[in-house]
């Protein structure tokens, strides 16, 4: 589904990615670990099609299609789902209505008509209750007054919604207490199935108790510097970073 | 000077003056008044020399159409036709009274402002126009809609309404401005608004003429003890608009809200003027005026208050808000405090900047386009103003128009 063959990317002339090839196929899920400044919210974000950041070299291909050639919102039609770190509020516009909107160019995309209101708000109720959303933030504007946790839960839920191929969790963990934890984990692994596939960014191993990757990578200054299955997060966290990069400098060494 | 007169001689020279008592007093005033020129400080963004040297006249009415009504509204139709009023639904009874104004001319012109230019060729050249009254305590069961409507052909057109609600009367009015095509002509609109003790007043004025047209809208509002005046301001298109709102709160415990959008492109520009004046304690005043600017367009925000001496417990809130879609577009924004009481709350703020990136790219990065990402968060912007606008046909109209000048869907 998703080849990333050869990255490099940078951001105002700075490189951060040096150089990243990554296999994600359908029904896998993927965790992507690593110290802070490695490059995992840059992978996250190149894939989604950031405009800041610059493809130098390499490819990245979405069901053999060059992701580099399309814009974020088509990136997105096609199946792209990137859960932010940090979710942007966005005063005066409803989540409602943003997310029809969203729906809706997307079924646009794949030739169906605009959803009708009465199935779209059914979708909606059984969505936001899998990620137990409060009925009134619906409603609200977009992101704004929502508590970490439900700014999480709601991006959870806006998958829910849009139903992608390869959804990017950029973070996801970061600032959750463990029952929010719990929720957005549980809508996760419900959303999973054989026809998509996930990549779970992340520093800590703690989510990767409730979402299990069947492949971690270590990222180390923009590139995969380790692959292993789900014991190497355990073996992180026990270890710490450091380890990687003492394991690192031997090999350099060598 | 003496080009100046020529100037402004040639330019009035196609009007024929008024009947009304007061049009040789404004035609006399108007031989030493002058138009704003680039030393005139309260014009200083808004440049008139370009309208002055056209060739305008005044022209007959056009024939009526259904086209600028709004769909579903149920109310009082008042229809001006190039100037001219060719419609009036309203039936006189007991309670409200909606008349040529030419029949009523005592109060015509009684407390506007006799200084300013373009108030006085109004005043000087204006056939009828609307007189609207409400009795004591009448409240009316559905808005008073009044469309103005104008075509392109170099038109000069006055147009003069005076509306009094007497003590405890409350009326909604809605006011819309069209052309009828594109090309050149000029509104020259005044209305003199006098809301007395317990009434209450609520305007929307949307205004949607041609981007060649000219439109000077000078209104007059006196309010009386527990009063409460609210006028929405709608501009969605128009070439040059001038609206200058001038509002006397003459009495304890009155409220005053003056609410405004403006969203331009191509060459337009946009200039509004408010001033509240405060001449009496314990009243409310609230202006939210907020912009959307593309293209080479300009907007210009002024907001005066006054409070006077003895207008001590007054709150004044003022907040102006621009976002700015082009590297082209501009905003002039400027608000004035003066105060001479010392026991009052007022505060004041204008800001101008572009959409937020983070935000656009939050909401392509779940399929939708720029242009509806635009649209949503123009949409947003605009919510606090439009809110405001409470009849929900006035609201789809609104919409129907953006949909047609922009295609926004909201």
């Amino acid at each position: 589904m998703l080849k990333i063959n050869n990255l490099h990317a940078s951001i105002e002339g700075k490189k951060i990615l040096n150089g990243i090839t990554l296999e994600v196929n359908a029904g896998e899920i993927h965790a992507i670990m690593g110290p802070n400044g490695s490059g995992k919210s840059t992978l996250a974000s190149v894939i989604a099609g950031k405009e800041e950041y610059e493809i130098e070299s390499g490819e990245i291909l979405f069901n053999d299609e060059q992701l580099a050639d399309l814009k974020p919102e088509e990136r997105a039609r096609e199946g792209v789902f990137l859960a932010f770190q940090y979710p942007v509020e966005i005063p005066g516009v409803s989540n409602i209505n943003f997310l029809r909107t969203a729906l809706n160019e997307k079924r646009a995309h794949q030739g169906l008509e605009p959803m009708a209101a009465k199935e779209f708000l059914t979708l909606v109720k059984e969505k936001a209750a899998l990620v137990q959303l409060d009925d009134k933030l619906k409603n609200r504007s977009v992101n704004e007054g929502f508590s970490g946790g439900e700014k999480k839960r709601n991006e959870i839920f806006q998958m829910a919604m849009l139903n992608p191929k390869l959804a990017v969790l950029d973070e996801t963990d970061s600032g959750l207490d463990i029952d929010a934890l719990r929720i957005v984990a549980h809508g996760v692994n419900t959303l999973k199935s054989a026809e998509n596939a996930t990549i779970v960014v992340t520093h800590y191993q703690r989510l990767l108790d409730y979402i299990v990757p069947d492949f971690v990578h270590v990222l180390y200054n923009g590139k995969i510097v380790k692959t292993g299955g789900k014991e190497l997060a355990l073996e992180l966290e026990e270890k710490g970073y450091d380890w990687i990069k003492q394991e690192l400098g031997e090999e350099i060494k060598v | 000077m003496e080009e100046a007169v020529t100037k402004k001689n040639r330019f009035l020279s196609n009007l024929t003056a008024g009947n009304s008592v007061h049009s040789d007093a404004a035609l006399k005033e108007l031989e030493h008044l002058e138009f704003p020129n680039r030393k005139t400080e309260d014009w200083r963004y808004t440049r008139v020399a370009s309208l002055i040297n056209k060739h305008l006249r005044e022209s007959a009415v056009l024939p009526e159409t259904e086209n600028f009504n709004i769909p579903q509204l149920q109310s009082y139709k008042i229809v001006f036709s190039n100037g001219n009023l060719i419609r009036n639904d309203v039936a006189n009874n007991n309670r409200v009274t909606i008349k040529n104004l030419e029949t009523s001319d005592l109060l015509l012109n009684s407390q506007a402002s006799l200084d300013e230019i373009f108030t006085t060729i109004n005043t000087a050249f204006t056939h009828g126009g609307v007189y609207i009254h409400l009795d004591k305590n009448t409240i009316l069961d559905k808005p008073i809609e009044i469309i103005h409507l104008i075509d392109g052909q170099n038109t000069f057109a006055q147009i003069r309404k005076l509306i009094v609600l007497e003590q405890g009367a409350e009326a909604q009015i809605v006011e819309g401005y069209y052309a009828s095509e594109k090309g050149l002509s000029f509104t020259n609109a005044v209305s003199e608004i006098i809301v007395k003790n317990n009434a209450k007043l609520h305007v929307d004025k949307v205004q949607y003429e041609s981007e060649e047209h000219w439109h000077i809208n000078s209104e007059y509002v006196y309010q009386e003890s527990n009063s409460n005046f609210t006028i929405n301001t709608i501009t969605l298109n128009g070439g040059t608009v001038r609206n200058g709102l001038n509002i006397s709160v003459d009495g304890n415990n009155c409220e005053t809200n003056l609410n405004g959008l403006y969203l331009l492109k191509g060459n337009q520009h946009v200039d509004n003027h408010t001033k509240v004046d405060h001449k009496q304690p314990h009243c409310t005043s609230s202006e939210l005026y907020k912009g959307m600017i593309d293209d080479q367009a300009t907007g210009v925000f002024n907001g005066k208050v006054f409070v006077r001496e003895d207008a001590q417990k007054i709150e004044a809130f003022q907040q102006n808000s621009n976002i700015l879609l082009s590297q082209n577009a501009s905003m002039n924004a400027k608000p004035e405090l003066e105060i001479y009481a010392d026991d009052v709350k007022c505060s004041h703020g204008s800001t101008t900047g572009q959409f937020d990136d983070e935000a656009l790219f939050y909401l392509k990065s779940r399929g939708i386009s720029e242009k509806n990402a635009h649209a949503l968060m123009a949409a947003g912007f605009a919510e606090d103003v439009l809110v405001n606008v409470t009849n929900e046909f006035v609201k789809l109209h609104i919409n129907e128009l953006l949909k047609e000048r922009f295609d926004w869907e909201f």
